[in-house]
């Protein structure tokens, strides 16, 4: 039986999803880094920027991450070619849709980690870096925002976990990533669970590896002298 | 010390705060303090925990900006709104703090540096070369690799004090440099401050080290809830038969340490 099962995932369904893996790829990794860029300074405004620039990355955040990612996606895809500004319409094809998406909800939970990162720099940090001349913007960029992000490194790599795994909704907007690849293929062949499986492991192998590419990340950014319970 | 230098004739007024005052809510924390820091002179603040002395330090250089007063560096006054005017003056007045505020993520030498990469806008190289001066000064040019982490505390104070030279202070405001510190590593802050001292560096510092400092103090500043309440120099105020509240203050210190005035 699992001979039966290799043989069918080998030739009939393999073949597909590694030409979608690419297709995957090519949404997660700007999205996990445009993700990534826009929730650290989402999080720095949230923390360090005038008010009402704050009042308005706080009322960006509660949106994206108070309304299902799927109606997000909807939004970019469908509805967005309808918003005319003096006749012009963005139109978007399901890639871009996509990627704006996730990058777009990715950053919102992002910017609450590192803001955490952030509130824990304590106060002595700033006092010592105002007190050598640095203005606002050397002092968060320079002295608190590297030690912030470094706290804020295991929350986001767990963000960006989610993100390849909620990657696989841009198949409801005719992506045809891993997940629709595979749906296409339990479709035609009538062998869900060969093609379901499969996926499943296809996920899960690119979730080990983002959690492997994390961790040496985490290491080589690890700060002598501070205990490590890894090592 | 303050004799030698005015001898020297280097009696000139480098900084000057008149009237300073700063409330927390209805709080006064700091009433009217007044002084003057001539060139190459140590004013040590003394006087009770909560009594000002690192609320005085800290409006020094506007990282607490005070209610009212003003600041003059050099006869210059010093105008806490105009940003760029503060950034400058900021890079000319060194502050230490009591518990260092070393930038946990950088090793020593990187602490030296950033400012003056970052601030100044010198070439890392120079920057490098620079900090290395400073570290060695300090007796620390051996642990420049090292994270603030894995210093002991009065490297790390060390440090921090390489960090304030190498911005070419004018004057360097100290807030109890010694006072997060085991006994034993006290003396080695103190004989950088010492070191700074004899060079000729002007300070200002709050502690209670009361007898290292009557020893190289041109002045003690006595600050006693928000207001200095005595100021002359440590052998006026601890004159035997002196009736003042500094000699109160520290015949108390050295009754539970067991030195003598």
């Amino acid at each position: 039986m699992l001979e039966e099962y290799w043989l069918f995932a080998s030739e009939r369904v393999m073949p597909g999803l590694n030409a979608a893996l690419l297709v995957s790829a090519r949404l997660i990794v700007p999205s996990a880094l445009y993700g990534a860029l826009l929730g650290v300074i989402t999080g720095a405004i949230r923390v360090y920027g005038p008010k009402p620039v704050r009042r308005v990355a706080d009322a960006y955040v509660s949106l994206f991450r108070g309304t299902p990612l799927v109606v997000q996606l909807y939004f970019w895809y469908f509805a967005l070619p309808y918003i005319r500004v003096g006749g012009f319409a963005i139109v978007l094809d399901a890639m871009q849709a996509s990627i704006l998406g996730f990058a777009l909800c990715s950053a919102a939970y992002q910017s609450e980690y590192i803001r955490g990162g952030l509130l824990s720099i304590r106060s002595g940090q700033i006092k010592a870096a105002r007190a050598l001349g640095m203005n606002p913007m050397q002092t968060v960029l320079h002295v608190v925002l590297p030690q912030a992000v470094r706290r804020a490194l295991p929350g986001c790599g767990n963000e960006v976990v989610y993100l390849i795994k909620y990657s696989s909704l841009a198949s409801i907007i005719t992506v045809n990533e891993l997940t629709g690849t595979a749906r296409s293929i339990a479709k035609a062949t009538f062998r869900p669970i060969e093609a379901y499986a499969t996926v499943a492991v296809y996920y899960l192998l690119l979730v080990t590896l983002a959690v492997w590419l994390l961790r040496w990340l985490e290491d080589r950014m690890s700060i002598p002298g501070f205990e490590r319970p890894r090592d | 010390m303050s004799v030698a230098s005015q001898a020297k004739g280097q009696n000139q007024e480098i900084l000057r705060v008149e009237k300073l005052n700063k409330s927390f809510g209805t709080n006064h924390v700091l009433k009217d303090a007044t002084l003057t820091l001539r060139k190459g002179e140590l004013k040590v603040l003394i006087g009770p925990s909560g009594g000002g002395k690192s609320t005085l330090l800290q409006c020094m250089n506007f990282l607490i900006p005070p209610d009212s007063g003003r600041i003059w560096l050099d006869g210059v006054e010093i105008l806490g709104h105009k940003k760029r005017e503060l950034y400058a003056y900021r890079q000319q007045v060194g502050m230490i703090f009591q518990d260092f505020n070393l930038f946990d993520h950088l090793s020593a030498l990187g602490n030296v540096r950033i400012a003056l990469t970052r601030v100044r806008g010198m070439s890392r190289k120079d920057a490098t070369d620079r900090a290395m001066a400073e570290l060695d000064r300090v007796g620390l040019a051996a642990k420049a690799g090292l994270y603030p982490a894995q210093l002991s505390g009065g490297q790390k104070q060390r440090v921090s004090i390489a960090r304030a030279l190498a911005m070419d202070p004018k004057v360097l405001l100290l807030d109890e440099p010694t006072s997060a510190l085991d006994p034993e590593l006290i003396g080695e802050v103190l004989a950088v401050v010492k070191d700074l001292a004899t060079a000729g560096m002007t300070m200002i510092m709050a502690t209670h080290q009361i007898t290292f400092s009557a020893q190289l103090a041109s002045e003690f500043v006595f600050m006693e809830q928000g207001a200095i309440i005595e100021h002359d120099s440590p052998a006026a105020l601890l004159a035997p038969g002196a009736c003042t509240r500094t000699k109160a203050f520290c015949a108390k210190i050295n009754e539970l340490t067991g030195e003598p005035v």
